[in-house]
């Protein structure tokens, strides 16, 4: 199974199994990451599942969609590698996925 | 103050729970009036995804969350319900006994209901402007900072700050920039998600430099003693930038809060009001909660799951609004009376 770390905001990194097929917000919420809210149930509906795509994972991970970009408007300290991890569903070739929490969701 | 409004039940909360609980209620020939802070009905629905697409609404294989609230605003309209949209009820008072309950309901803007019950149907709470984690803004809130905008007059022959790429956001751009000293907009990008026509107009405003538009986020405030007197942008590049700001006006959307329903005297379980499964009754005689805002064992949050309850909580609220009358069974298809009272008969 795909493995993905998640580093918070204060450098801790907890590293999770993730199903393919299911989203990075789910595997965060399965394992009780915390920094990651996802009030909305995967909705792409709320802005408080906001992660950064640590490099060089960015170029697999892809762009957000239109959708996402106008969630993220409602998101905190948005940087160019901000994703929702609702909207990122885990695939083979994502195994090994790094990505960093913000301190504060919506 | 106000007079008070007498009915039989107050609904907190008009999303779909709160909407078809007037149903239920109605055809057993209860009054209701509904209170929700928001300025319109639909709560979840319409707030957060009225374009989506819901699948598991019985006897719909699809249906819009804002079709599905038009439907069910259809539904209700036999029994007249009240709506008091852009209020929040704050306190509850209980004036009666376990045996025949009365409330003293008290809404924002000062209205005082009296009921014989009420239903909690307030989701995931009171939906309520979501605030930027900006250093000491609180500092600044109420006198400098404002989250929404409630008298124009307050912004005028001021500097203004607008932060957002909405349509509430460029909304108070078009209409505050006549009035203000000089008004300057702020978004995390080039791109803005409101209606056409108003990005043009904005567009407009910045081409003939009567408006200021920078791309970023803000940093830092300045400021004394509430004032605000400026804030500093951090550009998509990084680079740093000072803006002479005396009103910080956010939109970052909405985000739900429990709000002053933890303040009722109602037992809570992690924000969430446990009832029992026969009536849906809280800890309080008389108040009920149905919804995503109640809990007990195998309880899921599902727009079904409310429906079902406030057919069954009715059916307790009969007893406590006609102490004396017995309840028979009817289904809408076959009662001659039932028909009568949604106007098919
Ligand atoms: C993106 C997304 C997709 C979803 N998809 C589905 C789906 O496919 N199927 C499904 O069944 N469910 C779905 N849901 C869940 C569904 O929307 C909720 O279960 C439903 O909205 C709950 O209805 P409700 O009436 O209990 O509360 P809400 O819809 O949350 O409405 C509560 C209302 O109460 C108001 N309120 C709260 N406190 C106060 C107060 N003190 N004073 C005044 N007003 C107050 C609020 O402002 C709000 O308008 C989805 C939810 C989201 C976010």
């Amino acid at each position: 199974m795909p493995k993905i770390t998640f580093v918070d905001s204060l450098g801790e990194a907890r590293t999770v199994d993730a199903e393919v097929g299911s989203t990075v917000m789910e595997a965060a919420i399965r394992n009780a990451i915390p920094e990651i809210a996802a009030e909305c149930g995967g909705g792409c509906a709320c802005a408080t599942c906001h992660i950064y795509v640590d490099d060089p994972w960015g170029t697999l991970t892809g762009k957000a969609s239109e959708q996402e970009e106008d969630m993220l408007d409602f998101a905190y300290a948005v940087q160019p590698n901000s994703r929702l991890s609702c909207q990122i569903t885990v695939t083979e070739e994502l195994d090994g996925l790094h990505v960093t929490t913000p301190d504060r969701q919506g | 103050m106000s007079e008070t409004i007498k009915t039989d039940v107050v609904i907190v909360g008009a999303g779909p729970a709160g909407l078809f609980a007037v149903f239920e209620l109605g055809l057993l020939d209860i009054k209701s009036h509904l209170v929700d802070i928001l300025p319109k009905a639909g709560g979840q629905c319409s707030e957060l995804y009225p374009e989506k697409p819901i699948y598991d609404i019985p006897g719909y294989p699809i249906v819009t969350g804002q079709g599905l609230v038009d439907n069910l605003l259809q539904q209700i309209e036999p029994f007249h319900p009240t709506f008091h949209y852009g209020e929040m009820v704050e306190a509850i008072e209980p004036l009666g006994t376990a045996e025949a309950p009365l409330f003293r309901v008290s809404a924002t803007g000062g209205k005082i209901f009296e009921c014989k019950s009420i239903i909690v149907a307030a989701g995931g709470g009171s939906f309520q402007p979501k605030k930027p984690p900006i250093e000491g803004i609180e500092a600044y809130e109420g006198s400098s900072v404002f989250y929404a905008v409630r008298r124009m007059e307050d912004f005028r022959g001021r500097h203004v700050v607008i932060v957002g790429g909405g349509d509430s956001a460029l909304d108070w751009t078009l209409n505050l920039q006549p009035i203000v000293e000089r008004l300057t907009l702020i978004h995390r990008r080039d791109d803005f998600r409101g209606a056409p026509h108003s990005v043009k107009a904005m567009r407009e405003l910045v081409a003939n430099g009567l408006i200021d538009l920078h791309i970023g986020q803000v940093a830092s405030l300045t400021g004394e003693g509430g004032q605000l007197r400026g804030l500093t942008l951090k550009g998509a590049d990084g680079a740093l930038r000072d803006i002479a700001c005396e009103r910080l006006i956010p939109f970052f959307g909405l985000t739900m809060k429990l709000g002053p329903v933890a303040e009722w005297g109602l037992n809570l379980h992690e924000n969430l009001v446990p009832v029992d499964t026969e009536k849906f009754e809280t800890n309080v005689p008389g108040v009920f909660a149905i919804g995503d805002i109640n809990t007990y064992p195998g309880k899921l949050k599902l727009i079904l799951c409310g429906f079902h309850e406030g057919a069954l909580a009715a059916q307790k609220i009969h007893r406590y609004v006609y102490p004396d009358k017995k309840l028979t069974f009817q289904y809408t298809t076959s009662s001659t009376n039932l028909q009568k009272k949604l106007g098919v008969h």
